[in-house]
């Protein structure tokens, strides 16, 4: 199963990138395990500045902005 | 264009009279919210195209491992090209001081920042012409420069946060970007919705109130409290400034109001940038970093500094 982080301290594009996620991989059917990362600390350590951010697997795939449906089907599919 | 439209709104179709208080503030409003909006729109658009906007961690990587002055030069200039939200000022801050970036360039970025980007230097242009502009940016640029020098001789580290220095950063991912012209376009759009949702009630906010000050104030008051020429019209409008917050943007309807009644360069530049440098909401959120007297010592610099500008441009263009 995958592990999908987003990494935000909670704001608004954080929350939409992880319901984004969570509701793409219901479509495709695929389980997934979503976390949502807040704490400033441990987003730095993935080196990422701007988020939201999205790991995938302990692999940073995104950073700042929302990322597009292309883009998040990629991360939950192979 | 703007202007040819709000009247025939205001004037023709409503039937209000171009003298009277309403008519002359829903003028200005209905042309300020059609100028800037349409401006606001297709700048950000054109700069998501052309994925203008820099991301914090290429900023860092560019400014990081400079001597002193050239990364001082970096992080005024990076700053002022960068309409940052203030919600990435911590992780900004945590990042620039990371990389071993002294701590008054990262303030010289920090006070540049919000004062002056790209978007609201084509709009400062659009409504208040070149000469304004370049005055504005130039001495933006001054004061975040002289700022965060002044910042550094308080030897502020002291008042950093215990936890910023403890915290290590991965290495830095800088993600790939679709450079297809669908995926710049799907990012344009996204930067438009994402910036102009951010700050369209700053705007707002900014025209009426300078549509209220064109139509509402009387210039017989304005010139005698506010163009007067006396040295605390200055520090007056710093102060004013410091509690109330606007974006860049939203503060350029405001400035026009004043200069359109005759308020003096200097005075009104000064309150710009208290207004866009300058706020609570921003403080709040750098308390998380630094303590309360590294925000203490910033806001008196900065104070100062716009101060200074206000008398220099007033001393300049009103010769008292």
């Amino acid at each position: 199963m995958k592990n999908i982080k987003v990494l935000g301290s909670g704001c608004k594009n954080c929350e939409t990138t992880a319901n984004l996620i969570r509701i793409a991989a219901e479509q495709a059917n695929v389980e997934i395990e979503l976390e949502k990362v807040t704490d400033m600390a441990e987003i730095m350590r993935y080196g990422v500045m701007s988020t939201p951010g999205v790991v995938v697997d302990g692999q940073v795939v995104h950073a700042g902005g929302l990322p597009g449906p292309d883009a998040i089907r990629e991360w939950i599919s192979n | 264009m703007f202007d040819v439209f709000a009247d025939a709104l205001v004037y023709r179709l409503l039937g209000l009279d171009p003298s009277s208080a309403a008519g002359a503030a829903l003028q200005f409003f209905v042309m300020d919210v059609t100028k800037i909006f349409a401006l606001l729109v297709a700048v950000i658009y054109i700069m998501g195209l052309l994925r203008a906007f820099l991301s914090p961690e290429r900023i860092r990587e560019f400014v990081r491992g400079r001597p002193d002055w050239q990364a001082r030069g970096m992080a005024v200039t990076l700053g002022a090209v960068t309409p940052f939200c203030s919600c990435s000022s911590v992780p900004l801050f945590i990042g620039f001081v990371e990389a071993g970036i002294p701590l008054g360039v990262t303030f010289s970025f920090l006070i540049a920042s919000p004062m002056i980007n790209e978007v609201a230097v084509v709009i400062l242009i659009g409504i208040l012409g070149l000469e304004m502009s370049l005055l504005y940016v130039a001495a933006g640029l001054l004061v975040a420069w002289f700022g965060g020098l002044a910042m550094q001789a308080f030897k502020p580290e002291k008042w950093v946060e215990e936890y910023v220095w403890k915290i290590q950063m991965g290495q830095v991912a800088l993600t790939r970007q679709d450079k297809t012209l669908k995926g710049r376009h799907r990012f344009a759009v996204a930067e438009v919705k994402e910036i102009v949702g951010r700050i369209w009630k700053w705007v707002l906010i900014g025209i009426g109130i300078g549509a209220l000050f064109h139509g509402y104030v009387p210039e017989a008051w304005v010139t005698e409290y506010l163009a007067s020429g006396n040295w605390y019209d200055v520090p007056a409008a710093v102060i004013l400034g410091i509690p109330l917050y606007s974006n860049a943007t939203g503060v350029i309807p405001v400035a026009e109001a004043m200069l359109l009644k005759g308020v003096a360069v200097g005075t009104t530049i000064a309150l710009m940038m208290s207004v866009a440098a300058l706020s609570l909401p921003e403080m709040l959120i750098l308390r998380k970093v630094v303590k309360w007297q590294a925000l203490a010592m910033f806001v008196t610099i900065l104070a100062i500094a716009f101060t200074l500008v206000g008398w220099i441009f007033n001393l300049i263009t009103l010769g008292v």
